[in-house]
């Protein structure tokens, strides 16, 4: 036998993957040509040429006064608002959350009970934020306040499915360790599972806040707070250079909490 | 940070065998401090009250009560809204990831050496991600009319964001050895990315794409809202016309749809990776 190949051979070894790479290629043209079939496209509409160019224009030429006005219809308290909304939604989600996790890790409770809860978290998730914005509204009236609920409710999802992930990752050797010092269950807690815990949910829910801020406009569809209605006010009205003053404070906020909490982020992944 | 170990002094901890070791004070306190104070301002602002949600609490359920139970004979109508939403979302993913993979090359660092190529491609990714969902969408609709299209583009700019930004990290973290030692063969550098690099980033990139994709099937439900065409148009003017054992049967068949979609992508990514 021989001991070293050549080249040739080495290639020939290769595993023939073109059927499998075929047949993909073929249900992907398949699956394009099927989804195709929805759309209509009629080409611009006539007034839509005129629109991307004055939408242009309008971003480029932010309405100034109403973008530096410090009163509580300026973009600056709007901007305030928005970030209180998303902060406390995010807070009570995270502790909302907190429970519903552990009832749902596979490695704290039985399988079927994990499976119930695995079950609620996604009949919560599917339900879009609007119409949980107008059920808030029924609770609290129109306003921020309804707003932060919806926030709330729409983040538990997202923020239970990443917790969930983290307390089935423990590592149940410190624990066993601890017993072994002959720690009592608070110390066990305390210094097993919290420190274990806390850098993993601290990066969800920052990342989340992150999200948040993105979504806020959202509310603003049913009159639930924040930056959104504005915003589509100013964009139903053709108002370009307000809806340019709007956008520019979103997105430099935006920009700027991205930075922030990825450094914040970091720091944590790396402790 | 130093600023905090000036004013509160590390703890000295005096070993038994006579070493010293510095323990810093915890951050703790100044964290929840802060979180304290920004929560008295959110409350402020917002106006939470607790005991709003004790009185009126129930008055959230109102709602979800009279979707219950949910009118079956609807659910004829519901199924060209459906299957609209999940060409939107499919076809939206499929555009948005092919068009995000020559900008993801030029934003990654270890393909490109133009410091301001980069630069200027990554802030062009940062300024689409940032860009509201909601925005963009309501933005075609004026564009190209009311109806898929709109959707379609929407998800398209949302996911080429999102994908842009995923690929370009996952190029920056491949091992570059196949590459250079194929670009000292004499090979192009198109030939070698196709050939060293691409087989190392495809099956997290393809199941980025199915993870985007789900998540679009979702977001779409809202776009409709604004007449980018779907489920959420129907959505919409059910929740207008007060038709609520409609809605009930429009989220329970949406619910069913995700919920598909998602064990049939969780079970593709794992066999990917």
């Amino acid at each position: 036998m021989k001991t070293n190949i050549t080249i040739q051979q080495q290639l020939e070894r290769e595993p023939k993957k073109w059927i499998f790479q075929i047949v993909s290629a073929l249900i992907f043209v398949i699956l394009m040509a099927w989804s195709s079939s929805t759309l209509d496209f009629k080409g611009v509409t006539e007034s839509g040429g005129n629109v991307a160019a004055s939408i242009l224009g309008g971003i480029l030429k932010p309405d100034t006064a109403l973008l530096f006005n410090f009163t509580n219809q300026g973009v600056p308290y709007l901007l305030l608002e928005t970030m209180c909304i998303a902060f406390l939604g995010t807070i009570v989600g995270a502790v909302l959350a907190i429970p519903i996790a552990f009832l749902s890790a596979s490695n704290i409770v039985p399988k079927p009970v994990a499976l119930i809860g695995r079950f609620i978290i996604m009949a919560i998730r599917t339900i879009p934020a609007f119409v949980y914005g107008l059920m808030f509204i029924r609770v609290t009236g129109p306003g921020a306040f309804a707003g932060l609920l919806t926030m709330s409710l729409c983040s538990i999802g997202m923020i239970t499915k990443m917790y969930i992930e983290s307390i089935e990752d423990i590592d149940t050797k410190i624990l066993e360790s601890l017993d072994a010092c002959g720690c009592t269950t608070f110390q066990k807690i305390r210094y097993g599972i919290l420190p274990q815990l806390l850098p993993d949910f601290a990066s969800t829910i920052i990342y989340r806040f992150d999200m948040n801020l993105r979504d806020a406009t959202v509310l603003g569809l049913v009159g639930a707070g924040g930056i959104g209605a504005p915003l589509i006010f100013a964009m139903n009205a053709y108002k370009w250079n307000q809806v340019g003053a709007i956008l520019a404070g979103l997105i430099i906020l935006v920009l700027m909490i991205e930075w922030f909490s990825g450094k914040i982020r970091i720091k944590l992944a790396r402790g | 940070m130093n600023l905090y170990d000036k004013i509160f002094p590390p703890k000295k901890i005096v070993l038994s065998d006579g070493r010293e070791v510095l323990e810093r004070r915890s951050r703790m306190p100044l964290v929840i401090l802060l979180l304290v104070i920004a929560s008295w301002i959110s409350i402020d602002i917002t106006g939470f009250d607790l005991s709003v949600i004790m009185k009126r609490g129930d008055q959230f359920f109102v709602i979800l009560e009279q979707m219950f139970p949910p009118d079956m004979n609807y659910l004829s109508s519901i199924w060209g809204p459906l299957f609209d939403t999940i060409k939107m979302s499919l076809l939206g993913s499929a555009i948005g990831a092919v068009v995000a993979i020559p900008f993801a090359i030029l934003a990654a660092s270890n393909v490109v050496h133009n410091k301001i190529i980069i630069t200027i491609t990554r802030l062009f990714l940062s300024l689409v991600r940032t860009m509201p969902t909601l925005v963009i969408a309501l933005i075609a609709t004026y564009i190209f009319g009311l109806g898929t299209v709109a959707g379609t583009t929407a998800i398209a700019v949302f996911t080429f964001a999102y994908i842009g930004k995923l690929l370009y990290e996952q190029i920056e973290t491949v091992d570059m050895g196949a590459y250079e030692a194929m670009e000292s063969f004499g090979a192009t550098k198109l030939r070698s990315f196709v050939a060293a690099i691409m087989p190392q980033v495809l099956p997290s990139y393809i199941a980025n794409c199915l993870f985007c994709f789900e998540g679009n099937v979702r977001y779409a439900a809202i776009l409709g809202y604004v007449g980018a065409g779907g489920l959420g148009l129907i959505l919409n003017e059910k929740i207008g016309w007060r038709e609520y054992p409609s809605v009930g049967m429009i989220l329970i068949t949406l619910f069913i749809t995700v919920m598909l979609i998602e064990a049939f992508s969780h079970y593709l990514r794992k066999k990917l990776t």
